[in-house]
């Protein structure tokens, strides 16, 4: 095997990556090792089990891939408007299309609302960690060696090129030989391990670790809004991991589930990858509706208009959301009957989120609204995410799907749901826990600026796209050389740059607000609106949340704290506190199932066999270890606390 | 997080950390069902499309299939004996039922070695028809479930004898004793509407 076969060769726009991923590398290198900082980042993030430290670095890996990400899209839109200049061929356009959509939702929208709910789930609910925090460890590490898999191809081997959602038998081994699409399988099965661990992670988390008589009735609704998404999780995950795994096996061990060959059934692809692709889109967006609400709480100063009501809806939200799967191909041939059920299953969906929509606009009448940057992000979504959901409910009229099926019209769809609700809400939730992470604010004038320019940015790329749609202009074409097109797509071009420049605004922002930003004193940082017991403790969080844990039986308990002058330090009531140890052994034991994945890739089976049985060890190891941790002693827990405190 | 211990009740529900691993294995054990329930579902789908391999009624043997039935549900029942030691406090009678449990598992993983074999040898593999794959990657799997619980148990064995009972191994024990009835279900319904539709038919 020699290297020319491995690597992507012949693209000037692969090799200016390759230099720039190269130099980023090296600079990396230089800078841990001039500053000496090889011990600390094994000591303080790679060994973490700390849920704090592991949801920042998943929000960080997050970032990355939104530019990442990103920058595949501006390069879409660049060849679509200029469709003359060539700048992207057939091949390069399909590859492009198929690493957006997947790192966007696999590796970006996900990971980004795990890494909130890392930080802030605990906190709510009074909890000094996950319930199993090594486990917590791993699912971070099987998320990010998953990613790092996924985009290694674009150097290595070539990118998956079959869409994001892999149709066979396009993406089978016939029609996609390569290792590109066995990128696109294992990344997926390896993140997927991970994504389906935090969900029972989290749920026995909330399940098990509130404080005390915290009822489920009295939980925050972004903690609400989490258990309702690891259910779906729980149970939509394993399908996936089916669906790949049985794809991984017809396309390396020919097997014939796909294949037109065997008498396979490349439709049971489409069913099973919906089956999970639905559910996995309310993934996404439930904890997105939690975060608008605890943002729209705060900043109405007022308590969540229709609680109970806000839980009901997403309780139905995720029922429903297992049952419209065949929406997504109305056109396949299932039948008028079958269409139709699936039809008004869709439709059905709209009533629970139709309430959510007149909860937050109730909770926001008659208040005192304060226009910070998370409450601006969570105003803008309102408006935003109905144009986004009156167009799904078009599209989930079968026959109408007809004419709006793989159009734009369904690009612009989901885009506005998808950035409209989820992205505003990555947004939002880390403006508004920043400081709960790293103890000071985001700039505000730089935040309303990013604020600004990417949602203009985000209407004048999408909007023009619901009529590029109803033009016929498909989706995933890349040479759209009708003159009538070309006006509109110049247009949604310009708005995605709107939208970059916003992005860079606010990554700007992280660096100006490190330097300059004044450092939070008390832990309740948005002038004393806090609600919930994440502000209750102090900023940055010590390492074990809480000194002494509230008694809670109310919704919003720390507004009651507030006006009783209760603290989360009651000096006499300290105890000491049961903490895990760090380690290592997440790390290395999903370094080594990342290997194992990646000779997968490239078949070579002995590679994949020494990662495996590496990864088994490292699990026997795991058996055998009945380590239990440590106690923080009382007079530390005092010390911090004081120093904190200011007292 | 593990700090206090509860004086009554069974030994691994005593931690609050106990409880919490049990409850987070059941959780787990909702996304295996889901995780059978689509490759029963892939098999159902593909079932009969054979293309120019044999059909399973030609190929599937009620004796065998018997057997391993036999095999799997007896070793559920000594399982549920080895917890039944563990609770009177036996290490044991524990040790000694599970590895009854383990020699039971062991021989009806001889059993679906000898039979996979065979059918290979008679044209179907998981290469030869949509139905064979789905066929092997269902029984497969629970077979190689039934592998890795067969391993996991006997790190348990040498554990035990290292530690005694205490709220960690029991707790071990236990969690893999839900697992083990957990592929003695799998496996009825795999024993129905595998084998018995698939001869029938
Ligand atoms: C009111 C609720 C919604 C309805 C009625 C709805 C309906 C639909 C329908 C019918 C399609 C298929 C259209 C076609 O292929 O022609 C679709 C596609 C899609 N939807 Fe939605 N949707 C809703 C909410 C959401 C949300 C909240 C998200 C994400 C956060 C989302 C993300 C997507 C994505 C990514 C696709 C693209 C599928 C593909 O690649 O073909 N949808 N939606
Ligand atoms: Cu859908």
């Amino acid at each position: 095997m020699h290297i020319t076969d491995i690597l992507v060769t012949g693209e000037p726009i692969i090799y200016g990556a390759m230099v720039s991923m190269a130099l980023v590398g090296l600079a990396l290198l230089f800078i841990l090792t001039y500053f000496k900082k090889w011990k600390w980042l094994w000591s303080e993030w790679l060994t973490t089990v700390d849920h704090k430290k592991i949801g920042v670095m998943y929000i960080l890996s997050a970032l990355l891939m939104l530019f990442r990400g990103g920058v595949d899209a501006m390069m879409m839109r660049v060849q679509l408007a200029f469709p003359d200049l060539g700048f992207l061929n057939s091949q390069h356009y399909n590859e492009i299309f198929t690493t957006h959509g997947t790192i966007m939702i696999i590796f970006m929208a996900m990971p980004f609302l795990i890494g909130l709910m890392n930080i802030i789930v605990p906190l709510q609910i009074g909890a000094r960690d996950f319930a199993f925090p090594y486990l917590n460890a791993l699912s971070f590490w099987s998320f990010f060696f998953g990613m790092a898999l996924f985009n290694i191809s674009f150097v290595i081997g070539g990118s998956p090129d079959a869409g994001w959602t892999s149709y066979t038998p396009l993406s089978g081994a016939a029609m996609s030989p390569g290792p590109g699409q066995n990128f696109y399988l294992m990344g997926l099965q390896l993140s997927g391990i991970g994504t389906l661990a935090t969900g029972i992670n989290l749920m026995v988390t909330i399940l098990k670790m509130r404080a005390p008589s915290m009822k489920l009735f009295h939980m925050p609704i972004f903690t609400w809004s989490t258990l309702v998404t690891c259910f779906i999780i729980v149970f939509a995950f394993p399908i996936l991991t089916v669906a790949l795994a049985l794809l991984t096996i017809d396309r390396v061990f020919g097997a014939q589930f796909f294949t037109l060959t065997g008498e396979g059934l490349p439709m049971m692809w489409a069913n099973l990858f919906w089956m999970w692709g639905h559910p996995e889109v309310y993934i996404v967006i439930l904890p997105a509706f939690g975060i608008f609400s605890e943002v729209i709480a705060t900043f109405a100063k007022k308590r969540l208009f229709g609680y109970h009501v806000m839980v009901w809806s997403m309780i139905v939200i995720a029922l429903l959301s297992f049952l419209v799967w065949v929406h997504h191909f109305f056109t396949m041939g299932a039948g008028a009957f079958v269409n139709s059920v699936f039809s008004v299953s869709t439709m059905l969906i709209a009533v629970p989120t139709g309430v959510k929509i007149f909860n937050w606009l109730a909770t926001l009448y008659k208040s005192k609204i304060e226009f910070t940057v998370p409450m601006l992000w969570s105003l803008a979504f309102i408006p935003s995410f109905i144009l986004g959901g009156v167009t799904g409910v078009m599209l989930g009229m079968a026959a109408a799907d007809f004419q709006f099926h793989n159009s734009y019209f369904l690009i612009a769809h989901f885009h506005y749901v998808l950035i409209a609700g989820t992205v505003f809400a990555c947004f939002a939730g880390l403006v508004f826990w920043y400081p709960k992470m790293f103890g000071h604010k985001m700039n505000e004038r730089l935040g309303k600026w990013a604020f600004w320019l990417f949602f203009f940015g985000f209407h004048v790329c999408f909007f023009p796209q619901y009529f590029l749609g109803l033009d016929g202009m498909p989706r995933r074409l890349f040479i759209t050389n009708v003159a009538e097109w070309l006006p509109l797509n110049v247009i949604s071009t310009i708005g995605a740059f709107g939208m970059g420049l916003g992005f860079i605004v606010f990554v700007y922002n992280v660096y100006y607000s490190f330097r300059y930003s004044e450092r939070e004193t008390t832990g309740d940082s948005w002038n004393g609106n806090g609600r919930t017991l994440e502000w209750a403790t102090t900023t940055p969080v010590p390492y074990y949340n809480f000194a002494t844990v509230p008694y809670v039986d109310e919704i919003d308990p720390y507004i009651r704290m507030k006006e009783e002058g209760k603290t989360t330090f009651e000096e006499d009531k300290v105890k000491p506190i049961h903490m895990p140890s760090y380690t290592g052994q997440p790390f290395i034991m999903m370094a080594l199932l990342g290997l194992a994945s990646f000779g997968l890739v490239f078949e070579w089976m002995y590679v994949a066999v020494f990662g495996l049985i590496g990864a088994v060890f490292m699990m026997i190891r795991r058996s055998f270890d009945y380590d239990d941790g440590y106690y923080v002693p009382v007079e530390e827990i005092k010390r911090t606390e004081k120093k904190a405190r200011g007292l | 997080m593990a700090a206090e211990e509860l004086k009554t009740g069974p030994l691994e529900y005593r931690t609050q950390e106990g409880q919490m691993t049990i409850m987070g294995f059941w959780i787990f054990l909702g996304a295996e069902v889901v995780l059978f329930a689509t490759l029963f579902a892939t098999y159902a789908v593909l079932f009969g499309r054979t293309a120019d391999a044999p059909t399973p009624g030609e190929l599937f043997e009620p004796g065998i299939v018997l057997v391993m039935t036999f095999l799997l549900l007896t070793s559920s029942f000594t399982c549920g004996l080895a917890i039944h030691e563990m609770r009177r406090g036996s290490v044991k009678g524990l040790i000694l039922w599970m590895i009854i449990t383990l020699a039971l598992g062991l021989g009806f993983l001889g059993f679906e070695i000898f039979e996979f074999v065979h059918y290979t040898h008679e044209g179907a593999t998981v290469q030869s028809a949509a139905f064979w794959s789905a066929f092997f990657i269902l029984a497969g799997t629970h077979g190689l479930h039934v592998t890795l619980g067969v391993g996991w148990a006997t790190l348990l064995l040498i554990q035990i004898k290292k530690r005694g009972l205490t709220n960690v191994t029991s707790r071990k024990f236990f969690i893999i004793s839900l697992y083990w009835h957990f592929l003695d279900v799998i496996w009825i319904f795999i024993f129905t509407s595998v084998y018995l539709i698939g001869m029938v038919i």
